[in-house]
């Protein structure tokens, strides 16, 4: 059946008969529906559009006004000469109208008694890839538009490629225009073997193909009989039948990220926020990260009555039988399967805007309801996103795609995001123009943290430092190799030890030839060198110690990055600012001549540089003083140290 | 496993996404306009709160021609919400005397535009929640969720901020604003819908009623109150009407109806050919593109 603009026409207003003999049990149906959203991927000339429109049309979503209106201006700017031009439903903007494009992502509705559908339309240009990924981050489903004349284009990769990015499992190929090829089965079978080969490389293993063509409309709603050939559902068909991935969400662990804490008056606190996955119940036993405490579920509570149970997808209020802190940010989950949680880790991201990515800035990483600070490395590489290529790449631009680590200021609670799209999925903005500047998605945690979950302990870190009477700190010297780091917080460690006071001293003789002997002297290494220093410093602040660090630390990122890990005012920034001059005319241990020579690459104030604090707590000198009377002088700033 | 429903999925996507303002910006507050479907967002405030009351304001930025029983709704939804109203009359408006029948598209631009945004800008507000839905107007099935506005309350449709997942970056630079659309993903069936599974009070002219009304222009309009010039050899007919929307009476068209439940309404909206903003003359102005241009000078 081949069903023309103006032979569908008169479908338009075959009203489904059920709804004027018995609105009521039509209602009582439509109450039922299911919803599936998906996006169509396709270029100007593939005619998606047309599809779209038609799919509204033979669903009956267009009005007579709205039909008059699209006959006259089809007449007037219409490519389809006296026919309908359905694109003209579906073009929004007036810029786009007149230049005949689709530039952003716009959404359409239509339902059947089945299913409601919303649409994604998004343009297919590759300076578009943007607006595609943002309009297929929701999507259950994508239907990748070919023009059966064209078969399988760069653009077709392109888009296959990013939906699969963004993690839609349903794909269905559809090769449109199938009356300008006169419905040639070899040309479709062709099309579709071409494509499969392709799509096995990115790793897609299942598709539904279909021969359509939006324009005509075959296999749109009704089985076409110029493709006996084709035995597989109508598009439509389709759409009302696939499965998503609903049952694979609620069979997965409870998660759900707080985004408010509700709190009427002081009999009530409820922790407020929209599941992702699992199901919960009360009794149930949850955890709080990332602080890991555990309670139970008392109630789920919602305007009428509270609930028996509430599902991944649902929009909750829970409280809970104990009092434990949880707050914006934080996600409750099973107690025995809790998610990680980390600050370092691989992730794809997507350049969302016109300023490039700048790495090792500080940006807004937004993951779920956590907002941290993030840096990003430089990309392992950069992705082709029309051949796969892996290119290098020392930057992101506009709609490029990368691979590359980044950093957190503090831990955030997450799963990759192929397990959870909720707590794998991020967004990064820009600290100055509020821009939303990248998406991302994680992939894991550098740090095998995995199964390392937050010990809640009762002893804390304040009951440590006060059974030493003192409080906790971290004093940081920084400065050039030879400056005299050392020796000085060697003589501030003897006299603290004078006054009773408990500290460790963390140089590069003890850390090392030890922690760190894997450790070599590249740009990477040293970060990691300090990371790790670090995070040894943090315990045993924890443990209530004055800790005394002795190691270069030239990059002022990670003195800020260890300053993070610190609650506000521990960490106590020491810089022994002593010229290069000075410290290469000492040279105790005969680096600087080596470095001079060649003979030791990456040696700091030779050939890698050196960033000074910008204001650190405490400076000192040693063409000026002593390291003794630097000592005295660093004791006087840092007391009183209860 | 359960099975969402669509209605139930677009409950929680709105509930999640007021959560979402009322943490992270300063001062947001609902904009309540008495239709239907600032009824549903009223409804859906109340159930994202609960058992606070929504932590926001109403606004209502009224022109003074609205249905009488409009108002009447008004004042009982805020009450029993318990929830502070505001109401905002442009001062300029009134003291000129703007008004539907002498002054057309200026009537709109002075009372609803202007006034809405002399409103934000006297309280303050950095967010407002507006009931606008994408299946109403084809520049609207463009607008994200979050709505940024310039300082001036422009919008520029070129500058919108990627929307990924359901992570809304509500970050502001000085001086905007955010309008924010928590039904944006409804259209018109599922509003009717929700408004009868939930019981959502909503102004009574949705339900057929003899009314007083004139033929004028092609429209029914219904003589709401005695500020409505009659045309010579203009005689009110009591007539059994309903309204498909609701705004200033004296622009908002009737149409001739026995639904008297919602059911009923339900079926006419699904058996009708012409679409629900058919019977406001706003989006007629400037052509095709008439409401693209009026959102980038302000309009809600």
């Amino acid at each position: 059946m081949t069903t023309g603009p103006s032979g569908a026409r008169d479908s338009v207003y075959q009203t489904d008969a059920l709804i004027a003999e018995d609105i009521d049990a039509y209602l009582e149906a439509h109450q039922h529906k299911t919803m599936l959203r998906f996006i169509t991927c396709g270029s100007v000339d593939d005619g998606k559009s047309t599809l779209i429109g038609r799919l509204l049309y033979d669903s009956k979503m267009i009005f007579e006004d709205q039909l008059a209106a699209l006959e006259a201006d089809s007449r007037r700017v219409g490519t389809q000469g006296q026919e309908i031009d359905f694109a003209l439903l579906v073009d929004g903007l007036a810029a786009e109208r007149e230049q005949g494009i689709t530039i952003d992502v716009a959404y359409r509705f239509f339902s059947t008694d089945k299913r409601k559908f919303i649409v994604a339309d998004t343009p297919g240009h590759e300076q578009y890839t943007r607006n595609m990924v943002t309009g297929a981050s929701t999507a259950d489903l994508a239907v990748i538009l070919i023009d059966a004349r064209k078969g399988v284009l760069t653009q077709t990769r392109r888009h296959s490629y990013l939906a699969h990015l963004i993690g839609i499992r349903n794909l269905v190929l559809a090769v449109n225009k199938m009356d300008l090829v006169g419905y040639d089965q070899a040309r479709y079978d062709a099309i579709v073997a071409d494509y499969a080969a392709f799509a096995l490389s990115l790793g897609i293993t299942a598709f539904t193909p279909m021969p359509i063509s939006g324009f005509k409309g075959d296999n749109i709603t009704e089985p076409s009989d110029n493709t006996p050939w084709y035995s597989g559902p109508t598009l439509m068909q389709h759409l009302e039948t696939v499965e998503v991935g609903i049952a694979t969400d609620q069979a997965k662990p409870l998660r759900m990220a707080v985004q408010w804490v509700n709190r009427p008056n002081l009999d009530f606190r409820g922790f407020s926020g929209q599941i992702s996955s699992g199901s919960v119940k009360p009794g149930d036993a949850i955890r709080v990260l990332p602080g890991g405490k555990t309670s139970t579920i008392s109630r789920i509570t919602t305007l009428g009555a509270d609930l028996d149970e509430a599902v991944a997808g649902q929009s909750v209020t829970l409280t809970f039988a104990d009092e434990i802190d949880c707050s914006r940010g934080s996600v409750i989950a099973a107690a025995d399967a809790p998610p990680e949680v980390s600050d370092q880790f691989e992730a794809t991201i997507v350049w969302m805007d016109d300023d490039p990515l700048i790495v090792g800035r500080s940006y807004w990483l937004k993951l779920g309801t956590q907002l941290v600070s993030a840096t990003v490395h430089q990309p392992k590489y950069q992705v082709n996103v029309n051949t796969m290529e892996h290119l290098a790449a020392k930057t992101l631009e506009l709609n490029a795609i990368g691979v590359a680590e980044l950093a957190t200021d503090r831990p955030i609670v997450f799963e990759p995001y192929a397990d959870n799209h909720t707590l794998g999925g991020f967004i990064l903005i820009d600290k100055i123009t509020n821009a939303t500047v990248a998406a991302g998605t994680l992939h894991f945690s550098l740090r095998r943290a995995q199964n390392v979950h937050w010990q809640a302990t009762d002893i804390s870190r304040e009951a440590h430092a006060s059974l030493k009477n003192q409080k906790a700190k971290v004093l940081w010297f920084t400065g050039l190799s030879g400056s005299g780091k050392s020796t000085i917080a060697n003589e501030v460690e003897k006299r603290l030890a004078l006054m009773n006071r408990h500290t460790f001293l963390l140089d590069g003789d003890n850390i090392r030839h030890g922690l760190n002997k894997d450790l070599g002297f590249t740009e990477a290494d040293r970060i990691e060198n300090i990371r790790r220093v670090g995070e040894v410093a943090k315990l045993m602040a924890d443990a209530g110690l004055i800790v005394l660090t002795a190691f270069i630390s030239p990059f002022r990122a990670e003195r800020d990055m260890v300053r993070a890990m610190l609650p506000e005012g521990e960490f106590v920034e020491i810089f022994v600012d002593t010229p290069l001059e000075v410290a290469e005319a000492r040279d105790v241990k005969g680096l600087y001549k080596k470095a001079r020579a060649g003979d030791l690459k990456n040696f700091t104030g030779i050939d890698s540089p050196y960033e000074p604090p910008l204001q650190p707590q405490i400076r000192v000198n040693t063409v000026e003083m002593t390291p003794a009377e630097a000592a005295d002088f660093i004791i006087r700033q840092i007391m009183p140290l209860k | 496993m359960k099975t969402l429903t669509h209605l139930e999925r677009l409950e929680a996507e709105a509930i999640h996404i007021m959560r979402e303002v009322v943490a992270e910006t300063e001062k947001p507050v609902m904009l309540y306009s008495v239709g239907k479907d600032s009824a549903v967002m009223l409804h859906l405030a109340r159930k994202a709160f609960y058992p606070s009351p929504p932590p926001f304001p109403l606004l209502h930025v009224d022109t003074t021609w609205k249905f009488k029983e409009m108002y009447k709704l008004r004042d009982r939804m805020a009450t029993d919400s318990g929830m502070e109203l505001l109401v905002y009359q442009n001062p300029e408006a009134a003291e000129r005397g703007i008004n539907p029948f002498d002054h057309g598209a200026l009537h709109t631009d002075m009372w609803k535009t202007e006034g809405l945004k002399q409103a934000l800008d006297k309280y303050g507000f950095d967010a407002a929640f507006g009931g606008a839905r994408r299946d109403e107007e084809k520049s609207r099935a463009k607008e994200r969720i979050f709505s940024f506005r310039t300082a001036t309350h422009g919008w520029d449709p070129k500058k919108q901020r990627p929307e990924l997942w359901n992570l809304y970056n509500a970050r502001k630079n000085k001086g905007e604003s955010i309008r924010v659309f928590p039904i944006s993903n409804w259209t018109e069936l599922d509003v009717w819908q929700y408004i009868q599974l939930n019981d959502v009070p909503i102004v009574p002219l949705y339900f057929a009623d003899k009314r007083p009304t004139v033929e004028r222009d092609g429209m029914l309009l219904m003589v709401d109150d005695d500020r409505f010039p009659l045309r010579p050899g203009e005689v009110p007919v009591e007539r059994s009407v309903r309204f498909r929307t609701l705004g200033c009476y004296p622009l908002t068209g009737a149409v001739e109806s026995t639904a008297s439940t919602l059911s009923e309404i339900i079926q006419e909206t699904l058996l009708t050919t012409t679409s629900e903003r058919q019977g406001r003359a706003i989006d007629k102005d400037a052509g095709g593109a008439g409401m693209e241009k009026k959102k980038q000078e302000g309009y809600f």
